[in-house]
């Protein structure tokens, strides 16, 4: 099953390889890990998409909870969170038909075009995984040009909080 | 009071109680030494080799309970290192390794002598620190030390620039008395109800079994460990890395389990029907196949590291905390005239242990004019009265030792049961002999392993550490054979000892005393001779047996009540069988 897992860790050189160390030396998936320094800038603060079995996840979060670095860990997966991820996708735009094809699916999907050349649109898009997955198919396969997706990250909702 | 970088780390290591430190120098710890050079209160012990320091200072943690300490260079001084830090943390052995690195400003440059020590060792240390900043030189070093000794207990890299080191750069220097970690706060009281529903369940059991481990031992929980046996009057059994925390002369102690433990323990793991497992993690060699471990127990797992519990055999009750607690909150709770226990299921299966006993599955076969292996270790013990440090390489002699040498005491057995590292036991035995001058310590090896860290025979010499090697030399790298017998169709791959040097002209070109045996009758006279030898590192020679194989065996695959017997032992079954007795 996929689990999405926040972290807070120390913000020291060498916490993120310990972490990404840690599901390859074990053999855990990683799909995806999203990291940057939070408010107080001694702390960083990392979203990991990973997925196995109940016995896998539960020695996933043993394991990152047993570094000395991770600070504070929880999985998300079992409560109520929410996910997004950013995307940008570089697209051919040649000719009026094509350019507002574009246009009207980035519409739909609720994209930004934020780049715009004579034969190309730069396109950002939020929102989970799945949604980010519909918008590229809807693109025709061979006028996708480049596409550049962030990882998931995730925040509890209402007044609970993965703070200090 | 204004010290250098260097100065601060000897101030601190004095500071923090350290009276041994085993390193060997080079040039990204040129400052450091010199610091070293200028005091008399730490030891520094030079070894030959820098795996060899990080053994001696396993050896002597494992002994002591303290935490051993090295001080190797950068680049090749860090890797050579690796090896020990790995067998300490596979074994939980805390230790605190300081490497030098290059210059802060040549990091990355591919420096001389440069190795991303802090990359390297990562995937076997508990934890590891590079200093960027000598203001927070001692407080990195509290952490190191802080860490490596508490909870489950581990090695640490400290990883220190030499630029940080400089003798010309003072701070002031205060002694860190405490450091706080926010990210690092082992829990060490286990939960009172947990504890609670655990003893309940005890109580409740028809068919018991205690299975302990190395946690034991590291939490120093050998006296709770016995109370709690005692009271209960359940049968235990140990793990290589649990052996001494209850005496292994006691008649509630029925042995060792796992792949090569005794045919009681396994067959007990197998049929009982409540089991609880302290300080001990469920490792392959012990649980065989997973899928038949324990077909019918309820199972028990007090560890202090969480990830430990349900990792490879899932535990019903579950107990997170330091051994050591956790029991005395048992015995507190058993601290009754009379348990509600079933005394004659309990009877009964006393009984049924006793049968399987009495079998005698360490039975070994004499052949004449051969040393039996297993005969020499019970010499050695006998030499000893049983009272020696043991240290063990690996390979068949270290299960004989284990098999043979019944320790009564915890921190008696030194050995590398994770890793598994041949080339451990000398070095260890010379750790273990700076702590304890005045007692007896033997390693048993064998003539592949002791070839491993054979250099450190200089080292005993140096630091006169009279240690005795006992070199079971069957010319072969006999585990392997063993196993290319079994299930290679007795292909023997590279396994034979060819061009072995003469181990009694060797032992005495590094000026100890070498003395080869290859009488039986031989064997006792030699071993009390190298133990009258107080002063003196003996090396003793005996030439075993050539194709004795550790007996009984768990074939991977199999579970506890499918062990593979001696051909001897094979025997004594049938006859039991036909007289229509249980085995």
């Amino acid at each position: 099953m996929r689990h999405i897992i926040s972290l807070l860790v120390e913000n020291e050189s060498g916490a993120l390889s310990r972490i990404s160390g840690l599901f390859s030396a074990r053999g855990y998936n990683i799909e995806s890990l999203t990291v940057a320094t939070t408010e107080d800038p001694t702390l960083s603060r990392m979203t990991i998409v990973t997925s196995g079995s109940d016995r896998i996840i539960e020695q996933i979060n043993k394991q990152l909870n047993k570094l000395v670095d991770v600070v504070k860990l929880q999985d998300f997966t079992e409560g109520n969170f929410i996910e997004r991820e950013m995307m940008f996708v570089k697209v051919k735009a040649q000719g009026e038909a094509q350019r507002s094809e574009v246009k009207r699916l980035s519409d739909i999907f609720r994209a930004r075009i934020i780049d715009v050349t004579d034969t190309t649109f730069c396109i950002e898009l939020t929102g989970s995984g799945d949604k980010l997955d519909a918008y590229i198919n809807s693109l025709h396969e061979t006028n996708v040009i480049e596409v550049v997706r962030s990882g998931s990250m995730g925040i509890l909702r209402g007044e609970k909080a993965l703070t200090l | 009071m204004e010290l250098s970088g260097s100065e601060i780390i000897i101030q601190f290591l004095k500071d923090e109680g350290v009276k041994h430190l085993f390193g060997y120098p080079g040039g990204a710890v040129l400052h450091i030494y010199d610091a070293l050079h200028q005091q008399d209160d730490l030891q520094h012990i030079l070894v030959r080799h820098e795996q060899g320091a990080t053994h001696a200072a396993d050896g002597y943690a494992r002994a002591t309970g303290k935490p051993g300490v090295c001080l190797v260079t950068s680049g090749p001084g860090a890797t050579n290192a690796v090896t020990g830090i790995a067998t300490a943390y596979m074994d939980s052995i805390p230790l605190v390794v300081i490497t030098g690195q290059v210059p802060s400003h040549a990091i990355g440059s591919d420096a001389f002598q440069e190795v991303d020590a802090v990359g390297v060792t990562r995937a076997c240390v508990k934890h590891n620190f590079l200093v960027k900043d000598l203001n927070k030189l001692a407080e990195t070093l509290k952490k190191a030390f802080f860490v490596a000794t508490s909870g489950r207990p581990g090695p640490v890299v400290v990883d220190i620039p030499k630029d940080i080191t400089a003798p010309h750069i003072k701070i002031p220097y205060v002694y860190p008395e405490k450091v706080e970690m926010r990210s690092y706060n082992p829990n060490l009281k286990g939960h009172p109800r947990q504890i609670k529903r655990a003893v309940d369940l005890l109580l409740s059991a028809k068919r018991p079994m205690i299975y302990t481990g190395g946690g034991v031992i590291m939490s120093e929980a050998a006296n709770e460990l016995r109370e709690f046996v005692r009271k209960l009057g359940y049968p235990i059994t140990q793990t290589l890395m649990g052996l001494g925390a209850f005496p292994g002369t006691d008649p509630q102690f029925i042995g060792m389990l796992g792949m090569h433990g005794t045919y009681e323990s396994n067959m007990a793991m197998h049929e009982c029907d409540v089991l609880i497992a302290i300080g001990a993690r469920f490792d392959d060699r012990i649980t065989g196949v997973t899928s038949t471990f324990c077909p019918y127990a309820q199972v028990i797992h007090i560890d202090i590291d969480p990830a430990s519990i349900s990792k490879t055999v899932n535990a019903d009750i579950p107990i997170v905390g330091d051994v050591k607690d956790v029991l005395s909150a048992m015995n507190v709770l058993l601290d009754k005239p009379e348990l509600p226990i079933d005394k004659s299921a309990l009877e009964a299966w006393w009984n049924k242990i006793k049968s399987w006993q009495s079998q005698n599955s360490y039975a070994y076969e004499n052949k004449p004019g051969l040393i039996q292996p297993q005969a020499a270790v019970e010499e050695l013990y006998k030499v000893t009265g049983g009272d020696a440090y043991i240290t063990s390489d690996v390979g068949q002699h270290q299960m004989y030792a284990a098999q043979f040498y019944p320790f009564d005491e915890p921190r008696r057995w030194i050995n590398s049961g994770g890793l598994g590292t041949m080339g451990f036991g000398l070095p260890a035995a010379m750790g273990v002999k700076l702590a304890f001058p005045d007692k007896d310590v033997a390693c048993v090896t064998g003539e592949g392993s002791i070839q491993m860290c054979i250099q450190e025979l200089s080292t005993c010499l140096q630091y006169d550490t009279p240690v005795k090697i006992i070199n079971l030399n069957n010319r072969y790298l006999g585990m392997v054979r063993q196993w290319q017998e079994f299930f290679y169709e007795k292909r023997y791959s590279h396994v034979y000892m060819d061009s072995l040097p003469d181990f009694v002209k060797l032992a005495e070109a590094y000026g100890h005393v070498g003395i080869r045996v290859e009488d039986p009758k031989d064997l006792h006279d030699a071993m009390k001779e190298a133990f009258a030898l107080k002063d003196r590192t003996v090396f003793l020679d005996i030439m075993t047996d050539r194709e004795a194989n550790v007996y009984p065996m768990i074939s991977s695959g199999k579970a506890h009540n499918e062990m593979d017997l001696s051909p001897l032992q094979q025997k004594i079954q049938a006859d039991m069988k036909a007289r229509g007795e249980t085995v």
